[in-house]
C-alpha cells in the first residue's frame, strides 16, 4: 500500500459516470432552452443515453481491468489503493486532531460490487434508453442515473467510513430524485420525500456509529479499523466498557443499514419508492443501493462479529423482515409492489445470513439477487410498457402470446427468485439457510421462519407469473394493445436471464465437490470476522448428509409451492377475490404490510406534527412572545400612569428638574 | 475693603434663588431666559468666590475664573440658541407665553 | 503601516457619502456606485483571504493600529482606547464572507427595491462598514462602536422597505438587540475600569486568569448580548418577524452576516477571553444549542410561510453553531466556525431564491404554489441544490460543518450531540416538505402557469454562491487550514483554564455540608 503503488486511475471508475451525469445535465439544459421556442422540441436529449451508456461502459471496462489486476496478485495482497483526497483536516497537518482522507480501495469485496454495479447498471442504462424514450425529462433521467452510479461506486470503493457516507447519502439523494422523477403527479414526490426522510433516520444512526468508532479507534479508515480489531480487540482480552462501545457502534451502524436496506423498522419507504420509473426500481431499489447495508456489514465484519448480541439481532431483524415482506407480497395486485415486497424479503435473507456470520453467502445472494431481481423488474417494466402503463395484474393475463421474449426471460427470473433447483437463487438462498441451520440455538427458529418465507416466495412468484402471462386476457381490448418491447429493452433482459440461470456457479455448495468461487474470492476480506466468530463458538461444518437433506428440502418446498401458486392463478384472479371475501381482515392486514406503515403515521408522524404545531402556536407564540409582548404592554401601562407628570408646562418640568437636582445634591452631601 | 467670601456665597445663593423663582413663576419665555442667565451668573459668582477663598497671595487659584469664562461662553451660546427658539416659537404660535407650547403634554 | 484594512472597512462608508450627494433621480448611478464599491471591497477581501497565512505576505497588512482617545480607569494611567483593526483566523472567514456576499446582495436589489433607492444603498453600505468593523475591531470600545453602528441601518431597511407588519418587527428587533447590547456595555465599562486597557489581546491575557466569579458574570453579560443576536433559544422570537418583514436583501444580510456577529462574539469574547467561564457554562450553552436545533426545526416544520420557515431554520442551524462552539473541542470549534460560513451561504441563497419567487408571484404562502418546477426548471435546480446544502448532504458545504460539530459535541456530551442529530432528520423533513409543496405536484394554479424562469442576472447572483457551496463541501481544508493556527491558541487557553479549574478544585476539597458533619 505504498504511495508508489497508488493507482490514480481508480478514481476514473466513479468519475466517468460523474462526467456522464454532468454532460447529460448539460444536454437537458440545452433541451430546456430549445423548448422555450417549441414546447415539444427534443433538442439534444437523444444523445443522453449514448453519453450515459458510454460512461457506464468505460466504468465497467475499468472495473474489469481492476478485477484482472487483482486476480494477478496473491490472495492476501489483493488490494489496490488509489491516491487519496484529503478531505477534512483539523489541527496541525503533521499531527491532526481529526483527519479524514478518502482513497479508493479495490479489493475482492469492492471489486465484486463494482462489477455488479457497473455491469447490471450498464444493462439497465441500455434498457432505460428504450423505456424512457419520449419522456420529457429523457436527458435528465440519465443525468440522475449516472449520478447515482457515481455515488454508489464511491460508497463501495471508499477507504474511509466518511467516504462511504458520502456515497451513502449520495445514493439516497439520487433515489429521492428518481423516485420523484414524475413529480407532477404528486404522489411520487411524496414517496420520494418519505424515502429520503426514512433514510435520514438511518443515516443519523450511521453518524452515531461513526462517532463511536472514532472514539474507539481514532480513525474512520476502514482498513485501519479492521486491522485494529484484529490486533488489539481480541475477544479474550477486551474489557466490558470497550465491548459495550463496540456493540453500540455495531448496533448504530446496523441502524443505518436498516434505513438504506429497507429492514425493520425502517422498510416502509421501499414499497412506496415504486413510484419511480421502473429502471430505477431495478437499479436502485433492487440491485444496488438497497444492498449497501449488506456491503457495510461485510466490510466491517470483525466489528459485527465481535458482538454476538448484535449478530443475533441482525438475524432476527432480517428474518422478521423477510417474513413480513414475503407474506405481504402474497396478496399484492400491483406487479411492482409484489417485486418491491419481494425485495424487502430477499434483503431480509441477506441480513439473516450476515447474522450467522455467513458473510460470503450474503454477498453471494446479493449478487444473484441483483441479477434476477433486476431482470424481474425490467421484465415487469416491459410488461407495463406494453400494457400502456397498467400495473394491476388483475387487469393483465395471457400476455405470453403477445410478448414472448419478455415472457421467456421473466420465467428465468421467476425460477431464480423462487429458488427452483439449480437456478442461481436456489444456491444462494440455500447456502444462507444452511448456515442458519448450522448456527443452532435460536437460529433453528430463524431457520423455520426462513423456510416458511421460501415457501411464500415460491408461491407469490408463480402467482405473479400466472396472473401476468397465463389465463384469460382480462384487459380492455379496445384501449390496450399489448406489444413486445423493442430490442433495446429485450436484449438486456436476455443477458440478465442468462446470468440469473447460471449465476449459481459462483457458489456451488460443498457437496458438489467444486470450489465455492465467491467464498474463495472473498476469503481475505471476511477472514478477520470469521476468526473472531470461530473464537466465540466454533462449530463444525455440516455433514454431507445434512447438506443433501437441506438441499432436497429446499427444492421440494420451492417446487411444491411454485406449483400451488401457479395453478391457483392460471385461470384468473378469482382466488384473490375469494380470499378477500373469506378473510377480509387477514387480506387487509397483509395487503398493508401488517399495517406497520399506518401505525407509523398514527404513532410517530402525527404526534410529531402535533408537537411542531404546539411549539409554534403554544410555546413560541403564546408563551415566549406572550412574555415579550406582555412586558411591552406592561411598560405601556405603567407609562400611561406616569404620563400625567408630563403636563406640558415648562414650569413644572423646571420644578421637577430642580427638585431632582436638589435631591441628588442632598444625597451626595450625606453619603 | 475686604468682603468676606461667605457674603459672596450668600449673594450668589440669593441671586440663584431669584433666578429659579423667576423661571418657575414667569410665563414669558424671554423673562424665563433672563432668569436662566441670572442663575448662570450666580454660579459664576460662586466660582469666583470659591477661587478667591482657595487662593493665597503666592498661589492664585485659576480654576474658578477659567470656569466662569467657560460659563459666560456657554451662556452666550445659550442666549443665541434660546432667542432663536423664541423667535421660532413666536412664528409658530404668535405668542411667547410658555403655556402656548404644551405639545409635550403626555 | 498598511492601510488595506482601513480601506476595506471604510470604503463602503465613503461610497455611502458619495451616493448621498448624488441627485435624487439618478437611480442607475446610485446602484452602480454601490455595486462598484462593494465589488472593490470583495476583491480586497478575497485578496486578503488568499494571502492570509501564506509565507511572504507581510503580517502588518493584517493590522491597523492607532491611538484614539482615553477613558478613566481605576489606575493612575487612563485607559488608552485604540483604533485597532486586525484580521486573524477567527475573523478571517467572517470578513471574507461579508465582503463576498455584499455585491451579490446589492445586485439582488435590482429586482425588489424600487422606491427610495438612494437611501437604501446608503444604509446598505453603512451597514457593511459596521459589520466589517465589528469583525475586524481588536479594541473593545471600537468593537462596541461598530456593533451598535451595524444595528441602525437594518432598523431603517426593515422599517422603510419592509412588509406589512414592519413596524412591529423593527421595534421588536431593535429593542431586543439594544437590551442585549446595554448589558454588554456594562460589562465593557467594568472591564475598562478594572483592567485599564481596551486592547482585546491584552485583555485575553489578563482576563483568562481572572477569578471564576468575575469571569462568570462577564460571560453572562456578553453571552446575553451575543445570544440575542445569534439568536439563541429563548431569545429567538425577533428573528422570524424581522426576516419575514425584511426586504430580500435585508434578509440575506441579516442571515448571512449579522447573526454571525453573535456567534463571532461568542468565540472571540466568551470563549477566548473568558475560557474558565466558558468551561463552566458549556453544559448550559450546549443544551441551549441542541434544544435550539430541535426547537427551530419543529418550529420550521409548522410554518406555512416560506420565508418564515427559512427564518426558523436559521434558529435551528445556529443552534448547531453554538452546540459546536461550546463543545470546546477542536472538532467542535472548527466545525462551528465553518458552519457560520455555511449557514451564511446556504441561508443567504435560500432567501435570495425566495425573493426571486416573491418578485414573480407576490406571495410566500406555501399553499399558493405547487408544480413550480414545471414552470421554472432552472429555479428548481438551484432551489434543490441549496436545500441539499442546507440539509447537510455530504459533498456540499453543510455536511462538513455539521459532522464536525456533532462529532465534537459527541466527545463532550453524547446526549446533546444526539439531540442535535435530530436536526439532521427534521432538517430534511421541513425543507423537503417545503420543496415538495412549492416545486412538485401538479401545476394547477393559473397564477403559477405564467411564471417566468430566472434570468441571467439572477443566475449570476446565485452561481458564485453555488460554487462556494461545492468548494466548501469538497475542499473544506482551504478554509480550515487558514483558521487553524489562531484556533489552536484558543485551545491552549482552554487547556490552561481546565488545569486551573482542576487545581482550584484540588486545593479546596469539596466542603462537606454542615448537616452531614453534625449527623456524624
Amino acid at each position: 500500500m505504498q504511495d508508489s503503488l497508488s493507482q490514480a486511475w481508480l478514481w476514473w471508475i466513479p468519475l466517468l459516470p460523474l462526467v456522464g451525469s454532468a454532460l447529460c445535465g448539460a444536454l437537458h439544459l440545452a433541451t430546456l432552452r430549445a423548448r422555450k421556442s417549441d414546447p415539444s422540441a427534443k433538442g439534444l436529449s437523444a444523445f443522453a443515453p449514448l453519453v450515459a451508456c458510454a460512461a457506464m461502459a468505460g466504468a465497467l471496462a475499468l472495473a474489469v481491468r481492476g478485477f484482472v489486476d487483482l486476480r494477478a496478485l496473491a490472495p492476501s495482497a489483493r488490494t489496490l489503493l488509489s491516491t487519496s483526497w484529503e478531505w477534512i483536516t483539523i489541527g496541525n497537518p503533521a499531527r491532526p486532531w481529526f483527519d479524514v482522507d478518502v482513497a479508493l480501495v479495490l479489493d475482492p469485496l469492492s471489486s465484486t460490487l463494482t462489477l455488479v454495479i457497473t455491469g447490471v447498471g450498464l444493462l439497465i442504462h441500455i434498457y432505460a434508453a428504450g423505456y424512457m424514450k419520449g419522456d420529457a425529462g429523457y436527458a435528465k433521467f440519465f443525468a440522475y442515473l449516472n449520478l447515482f452510479v457515481f455515488a454508489m461506486l464511491i460508497l463501495v470503493l471508499s477507504s474511509s467510513l466518511l467516504g462511504v457516507f458520502v456515497g451513502w447519502e449520495g445514493v439516497g439523494l439520487c433515489s429521492y430524485l428518481l423516485i420523484g422523477f414524475w413529480y407532477e403527479k404528486g404522489w411520487p414526490a411524496e414517496a420520494a420525500q418519505k424515502a429520503f426522510v426514512t433514510n435520514r433516520v438511518g443515516d443519523a444512526c450511521f453518524l452515531i456509529g461513526s462517532f463511536l468508532l472514532l472514539r474507539l479507534f481514532g480513525t474512520l479508515d476502514l482498513a485501519d479499523i479492521v486491522m485494529r480489531m484484529k490486533a488489539d480487540f481480541r475477544l479474550d482480552t477486551i474489557d466490558a466498557g470497550t465491548q459495550l462501545n463496540l456493540s453500540l457502534a455495531a448496533l448504530f451502524l446496523f441502524g443505518g443499514c436498516c434505513g438504506k436496506s429497507a429492514q425493520l423498522p425502517l422498510f416502509t419507504w421501499l414499497p412506496d419508492a415504486m413510484a419511480g420509473p421502473t429502471p430505477v426500481s431495478a437499479l436502485i431499489h433492487a440491485a444496488t443501493m438497497v444492498t449497501s447495508g449488506i456491503y457495510l456489514i461485510v466490510r466491517l465484519n470483525p466489528l459485527f462479529a465481535s458482538s454476538p448480541t448484535v449478530m443475533t439481532l441482525i438475524s432476527a431483524v432480517g428474518v422478521t423482515t423477510a417474513l413480513i415482506g414475503g407474506s405481504t407480497a402474497l396478496v399484492q395486485r400491483d406487479i411492482k409492489k409484489v417485486l418491491a415486497y419481494s425485495t424487502v424479503s430477499q434483503l431480509g435473507y441477506m441480513f439473516l445470513g450476515l447474522g450467522t456470520g455467513a458473510f460470503a453467502a450474503a454477498v453471494f445472494h446479493l449478487v444473484t439477487h441483483a441479477f434476477f431481481k433486476a431482470l424481474l423488474f425490467l421484465g415487469a417494466g416491459s410488461v407495463i410498457h406494453g400494457m400502456h402503463e397498467e400495473q394491476d395484474m388483475h387487469k393483465m393475463g395471457g400476455l405470453r402470446k403477445h410478448m414472448p421474449q419478455t415472457f421467456a426471460t421473466f420465467l428465468a427470473g421467476a425460477a431464480a427468485l423462487s429458488g427452483l433447483p439449480l437456478m442461481s437463487g436456489f444456491f444462494s438462498k440455500d447456502e444462507i439457510l444452511a448456515h442458519t441451520f448450522n448456527s443452532g440455538g435460536v437460529y433453528y427458529a430463524f431457520w423455520i421462519v426462513g423456510v416458511l418465507t421460501a415457501a411464500m416466495t415460491a408461491y407469490y412468484t408463480w402467482r405473479m407469473v400466472a396472473l401476468t402471462f397465463f389465463g384469460s386476457e382480462r384487459f380492455d381490448h379496445h384501449h390496450v394493445h399489448p406489444h413486445e418491447s423493442p430490442a433495446l429493452m429485450t436484449v438486456p433482459l436476455m443477458v440478465l436471464a442468462l446470468l440469473s440461470v447460471l449465476g449459481g456457479v459462483l457458489g456451488l455448495p460443498p457437496v458438489f465437490h467444486v470450489a465455492h468461487v465467491l467464498d474463495g474470492w472473498l476469503a481475505p476480506v471476511v477472514e478477520p470476522g470469521k476468526a473472531i466468530l470461530a473464537m466465540h463458538h466454533p462449530h463444525e461444518h455440516l455433514s454431507h448428509t445434512v447438506e443433501w437433506v437441506l438441499l432436497g428440502l429446499g427444492s421440494a418446498v420451492a417446487l411444491a409451492f411454485a406449483h400451488t401458486g401457479f395453478h391457483a392463478y392460471t385461470r384468473g384472479a378469482e382466488r384473490d377475490l375469494a380470499i378477500e371475501r373469506g378473510a377480509p381482515g387477514v387480506a387487509g392486514f397483509l395487503n398493508e404490510a401488517w399495517t406497520i406503515d399506518s401505525a407509523y403515521s398514527r404513532l410517530v408522524v402525527m404526534p410529531l406534527r402535533l408537537c411542531a404545531f404546539t411549539v409554534r402556536f403554544v410555546i413560541d407564540q403564546l408563551v415566549i412572545d406572550g412574555l415579550v409582548n406582555g412586558s411591552a404592554t406592561a411598560v405601556k401601562n405603567i407609562a400611561g400612569r406616569v404620563r400625567g407628570m408630563a403636563s406640558g408646562q415648562l414650569e413644572s418640568y423646571a420644578l421637577w428638574m430642580g427638585a431632582g437636582a436638589a435631591l441628588i445634591s442632598l444625597w451626595w452631601m450625606w453619603s | 475693603m475686604n468682603v468676606p467670601s461667605e457674603h459672596l456665597f450668600f449673594l450668589s445663593a440669593g441671586l440663584f434663588a431669584l433666578g429659579v423663582l423667576g423661571f418657575l413663576v414667569r410665563r414669558n419665555v424671554i423673562v424665563a431666559l433672563m432668569c436662566v442667565e441670572l442663575m448662570l451668573n450666580a454660579a459664576n459668582l460662586a466660582f469666583l468666590a470659591a477661587s478667591r477663598s482657595h487662593s493665597s497671595p503666592g498661589a492664585l487659584d485659576l480654576q474658578g475664573p477659567v470656569f466662569s469664562i467657560f460659563v459666560i461662553t456657554v451662556a452666550a451660546a445659550e442666549a443665541a440658541v434660546g432667542l432663536a427658539l423664541v423667535i421660532a416659537l413666536y412664528r409658530l404660535k404668535q405668542s411667547v407665553e410658555t403655556d402656548s407650547a404644551s405639545e409635550m403634554k403626555g | 503601516m498598511h492601510y488595506d484594512l482601513l480601506l476595506l472597512t471604510f470604503l463602503p462608508l465613503a461610497a455611502a457619502f458619495a451616493i448621498a450627494f448624488t441627485p435624487k433621480g439618478a437611480e442607475a448611478l446610485q446602484r452602480y456606485l454601490a455595486l462598484g464599491a462593494t465589488l472593490i471591497v470583495a476583491v480586497l477581501g478575497v485578496r486578503l483571504f488568499l494571502g492570509f497565512g501564506v509565507e511572504g505576505t507581510p503580517v502588518e497588512r493584517y493590522v491597523f493600529d492607532a491611538p484614539w482617545f482615553t477613558l478613566p480607569s481605576s489606575y493612575a494611567a487612563p485607559t488608552q482606547v485604540r483604533f485597532k483593526l486586525g484580521l486573524d483566523g477567527v475573523s478571517l472567514l467572517m470578513v471574507t464572507l461579508t465582503a463576498v456576499l455584499m455585491p451579490i446582495v446589492i445586485l439582488s436589489t435590482w429586482g425588489h427595491v424600487h422606491k427610495r433607492v438612494k437611501e437604501f444603498m446608503v444604509w446598505m453600505l453603512v451597514m457593511q462598514t459596521g459589520m466589517l468593523g465589528t469583525f475586524l475591531a481588536l479594541d473593545l470600545v471600537l468593537f462596541y462602536f461598530f456593533w451598535e453602528i451595524s444595528l441602525i441601518p437594518l432598523y431603517f431597511l426593515i422599517g422603510i422597505w419592509g412588509g406589512e407588519r414592519r413596524l412591529y418587527a423593527t421595534i421588536k428587533f431593535f429593542l431586543y438587540t439594544l437590551a442585549g447590547s446595554l448589558v454588554m456595555m456594562i460589562a465593557i465599562i467594568s472591564i475598562l475600569w478594572t483592567r485599564g486597557t481596551s486592547d482585546v489581546f491584552e485583555l485575553i491575557n489578563l482576563l483568562c486568569r481572572a477569578p471564576l466569579e468575575e469571569q462568570l458574570w462577564l460571560f453572562a453579560a456578553f453571552a446575553l448580548a451575543f445570544g440575542i443576536k445569534v439568536p439563541l433559544l429563548p431569545f429567538h422570537t425577533w428573528l422570524p418577524d424581522a426576516h419575514t418583514e425584511a426586504p430580500t436583501s435585508g434578509s440575506v444580510v441579516l442571515a448571512g452576516v449579522l447573526l454571525k456577529m453573535g456567534t463571532y462574539g461568542l468565540v472571540r469574547f466568551c470563549i477566548h477571553m473568558l475560557p474558565g467561564a466558558a468551561i463552566a457554562a458549556a453544559p448550559v450553552m450546549m443544551a441551549l444549542g441542541a434544544i435550539g436545533i430541535l426547537y427551530g426545526a419543529l418550529l420550521a416544520w409548522a410554518q406555512d410561510d416560506l420565508k418564515r420557515l427559512i427564518a426558523c431554520s436559521s434558529v435551528s442551524h445556529l443552534g448547531y453553531v453554538v452546540l459546536g462552539l461550546f463543545a470546546l473541542t477542536p472538532a467542535g470549534i472548527n466545525g462551528g466556525m465553518l458552519q457560520m460560513v455555511n449557514h451564511g451561504i446556504s441561508t443567504g441563497l435560500l432567501f435570495l431564491l425566495v425573493g426571486m419567487i416573491y418578485e414573480r408571484r407576490h406571495s410566500r404562502a406555501l399553499d399558493a404554489f405547487g408544480g413550480v418546477a414545471v414552470a421554472m426548471p432552472i429555479f428548481a435546480l438551484f432551489w434543490v441544490i441549496t436545500t441539499l446544502s442546507s440539509v447537510g448532504l455530504p459533498g456540499l458545504n453543510g455536511f462538513v460543518g455539521e459532522y464536525l460539530i456533532l462529532y465534537g459535541s459527541f466527545q463532550a456530551s453524547p446526549l446533546w450531540s444526539i439531540v442535535g442529530l435530530s436536526g439532521v432528520i427534521f432538517g430534511a423533513v421541513y425543507l423537503l416538505m417545503a420543496t415538495r409543496r412549492m416545486l412538485f405536484g401538479a401545476l394547477d394554479k393559473p397564477e403559477n402557469r405564467e411564471l417566468a424562469d430566472i434570468g441571467a442576472r439572477e443566475i449570476g447572483l446565485l452561481l458564485p454562491l453555488i460554487v462556494l457551496v461545492v468548494w466548501l463541501g469538497v475542499s473544506p481544508n482551504t478554509f480550515l487550514s487558514k483558521t487553524q493556527p489562531d484556533l489552536e491558541q484558543i485551545h491552549l487557553r482552554l487547556a490552561e483554564a481546565r488545569r486551573a479549574l482542576l487545581a482550584s478544585a484540588e486545593a479546596s476539597p469539596t466542603p462537606t455540608r454542615p448537616d452531614q458533619e453534625q449527623s456524624r
